[in-house]
């Protein structure tokens, strides 16, 4: 493995013709080893994981707790490094870069979305939402206007100048999506997004990523527990015990759009209060 | 991100706890007030003195009977109890040092002056001829006393201001009779307006009278209390005081082991001693005032690592994305600094605030120190950045991963 990645560094077309498949992926994550110390215990998170994710794709990934899910999703998102293993992020190698370039990327490339929402208290859902635009050095007018525009997008106009203890649940979650896809990002990491969302307020968070990935063609990376919600990712992908298990094509893929019809609009009501 | 950007964020946090940053501001608030208070009352009292001091002339010298008090300067008068100076004493002053120029015994009285049905119970100073001059205390109306009324002890007064309002109400005093232990004195001048001393003192409540007049006809004794000496220039007061002392030590029959039964003071001496202890003062006060600064930027350290803690969460979320560890510094930093600036110019406003007060209030001159300002600007700026440096770096450092897991 270590001379393969020896040559992948040194000559990327020859790692095209030996490892990354034949669709461009846009994610390539390869032989992925993560281990974590606790003072003498080591903790191996990922123990050789390899995954390809094309631009566009929409892909849930599920798996027991502690199954390496969420430090993969870190990895993916250039929030932490890899043990060992490479990971080529839009055709870049991002496994060794730097701390400040990695910000940069998360900056300008991808979008997070927590279970816990994670947006700043007693800041109002504008503001928010305007945060990832500062740090991109986006001018003040346009930090306002895409401000606006995301938070429309995600069906949350008028609801500006709330704070998030102000709004419920799959409002603040909504929020944290406009906040995801305010720099337009090429990718979009969710991590169990609708762990703490009840079941109708999570489809509508659904339909959000689905049409995000349909209409925007943004490439969705969805962590969960629960089938019935990888069913709206077009492919799924089982960790167990640092590995990948399974990964294969949704086959009745849900539509968030088509259900949300379908179900009484009273309590569309009832969550606005 | 630019700088405007990140004093944005850092405002916006500050604004999100506003209690909080009020009360960690006080106590620069109260360092920085107590600095520009304490300065201005300090250079207040200092410009006081100098002015006076100034004004009485760095030529003068003091000479008064008895050793000088342990303990240092003492104005006023010398020891009542001795007979060591002498009108000879004086006149072989004048005669035989060189460096001298006048001489001007001053005899102190007190005594009730009645002119007509009026009363009025102040200081009568036996003095020469010269004392305006060796003063710079001149008459406004009338004439000072010659050296013939010394001469012949003639019963004459010059008169202060107050003496002259309180006597005779607007009426001109000069001619008038004013007696004094039932003797009949002619009013002959009255001195230019003083006003208060530093003390606050009415200098104008006093009169003058020959030395002699006062010696012979009021006092009933020879003895003479101090003496005002003034030297030919203010570069020959210390060669005058030593001339003096010699001559005085000679004239008196010390052997070169007692001690002198007399003192002579100069006025650089005095001013001197007077503008240490101010700046002493002004120093001390300025010192206590600059550790409740130092207070103040501990407490601003403590709270802003309170924060950082508080705000790990925050701080792994900028982070997440997209914010660099240099931003997260940066605006850590920045709300230190505007923390204790803010606080630096409220803290500013009160002092300046409480100067003008104090004068009123307390009766206490103050000057307000452009210095003690700008430096309270400066110091504040370098409390934000000394005491907010180490938690800046603290959250800089976090790792995103751990920040966003934190509880
Ligand atoms: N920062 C960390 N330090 C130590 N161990 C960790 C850390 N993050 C995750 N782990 C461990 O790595 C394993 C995988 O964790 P994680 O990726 O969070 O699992 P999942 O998201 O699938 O539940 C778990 O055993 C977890 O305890
Ligand atoms: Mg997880």
């Amino acid at each position: 493995m270590q001379a393969i990645q020896e040559i992948t560094k040194a000559n990327p077309s020859i790692a095209g013709s030996i490892e990354i498949p034949q669709t461009r992926a846009v994610i390539q994550l390869d032989n992925i080893h993560k281990t974590y110390t606790m003072g003498d215990v080591q903790v191996h998170a990922l123990r050789g994981a390899t995954l390809g994710i094309r631009a566009g794709e929409f892909v849930a990934i599920m798996g027991a707790s502690g199954s390496g899910k969420s430090t993969t999703m870190n990895i993916i998102g250039c929030l932490d490094r890899p043990t060992k293993g490479t990971y080529i992020l839009d055709g870049q190698d991002v496994s060794e870069l730097s701390k400040d370039e990695r910000a940069d990327i998360r900056s300008h490339k991808i979008g997070f979305v927590f279970q816990g929402f994670n947006l700043l208290a007693r800041t109002s859902a504008l503001e928010n939402v305007e945060l990832p635009m500062l740090y991109a050095g986006v001018s003040g007018a346009q930090r306002h206007e895409r401000a606006m525009q995301s938070l429309a997008a995600v069906g949350l106009a008028g609801r500006e100048q709330n704070h998030p203890n102000q709004l419920s649940g799959g409002q603040q979650q909504r929020v944290a999506v406009a906040r995801a896809l305010v720099n337009d990002p090429a990718l979009i990491l969710a991590d169990e997004p609708t762990g703490n969302l009840d079941s109708r307020t999570s489809v509508e968070v659904m339909e959000i990523f689905q049409r995000l990935n349909r209409e925007r063609g943004i490439t969705l990376v969805l962590v969960t527990h629960e089938p019935d919600i990888a069913q709206y990712a077009g492919r799924i992908v089982v960790f167990k015990d640092g590995k990948i298990r399974k990964d294969y094509p949704v086959k009745d893929q849900r539509d968030a759009a088509e259900e949300l019809k379908n179900l009484p609009a009273i309590e569309a009501d009832e969550e606005d209060d | 991100m630019d700088l405007l950007n990140i004093i944005r964020v850092a405002f916006r946090a500050l604004q999100r706890n506003k209690m909080r940053a009020a009360l960690t501001m006080l106590g620069i608030i109260i360092g920085v007030s107590a600095v520009v208070a304490m300065v201005s009352i300090g250079q207040g009292a200092q410009a006081t003195v100098q002015a006076q001091i100034d004004s009485i002339g760095t030529n003068l010298l003091f000479v008064s009977a008895g050793a000088q008090n342990v303990g240092g300067v003492r104005s006023g008068t010398g020891d009542s109890g001795t007979n060591t100076l002498t009108v000879e004493d004086l006149d072989a002053i004048k005669r035989e040092v060189p460096s001298v120029s006048m001489v001007t015994p001053a005899v102190n009285a007190r005594g009730q002056l009645v002119a007509g049905n009026m009363n009025w119970n102040t200081s009568i100073q036996g003095v020469s001829e010269q004392y305006p001059e060796v003063r710079k205390w001149s008459v406004q109306s009338g004439e000072f006393f010659t050296d013939s009324d010394v001469r012949t002890a003639a019963r004459v007064l010059v008169v202060g201001q107050t003496i002259a309002d309180n006597l005779f109400a607007g009426a001109d005093p000069i001619g008038q009779t004013i007696r004094v232990q039932n003797l009949p004195f002619r009013v002959v001048g009255v001195m230019v307006r003083k006003g208060q001393d530093a003390q606050g003192r009415d200098q104008d409540d006093v009169a003058f009278t020959p030395y002699t007049t006062a010696q012979k006809k009021i006092l009933g004794s020879p003895r003479l209390q101090i003496a005002y000496v003034s030297a030919v220039s203010p570069d020959a007061t210390y060669t005058a005081q030593q001339q003096i002392t010699e001559l005085l030590r000679q004239r008196h029959k010390l052997n070169s082991n007692d001690p002198d039964d007399f003192t002579v003071r100069n006025m650089s001496d005095i001013a001197e001693a007077a503008n240490q202890t101010n700046s002493t003062m002004t120093m001390l006060l300025a010192c206590i005032a600059g550790v409740s600064l130092l207070v103040g930027g501990i407490g601003i350290m403590n709270i802003m690592l309170v924060s950082v803690t508080e705000r790990t969460r925050e701080i792994g979320i900028r982070m997440a994305i997209g914010a660099r560890s240099s931003a997260v510094r940066s605006q850590f930093l920045i709300e230190s600094i505007v923390l204790s600036v803010t606080g630096g110019l409220f803290g500013i406003l009160l002092g300046v605030a409480s100067s003008l007060a104090i004068p009123k209030l307390l009766g206490w001159p103050t000057l307000i120190s452009m210095m003690a300002i700008v430096g309270s600007v400066i110091f504040s700026v370098m409390v934000g950045i000394f005491f907010g440096y180490y938690p800046a770096r603290k959250a800089a450092a976090l790792d995103p991963i751990d920040a966003l897991r934190y509880e």
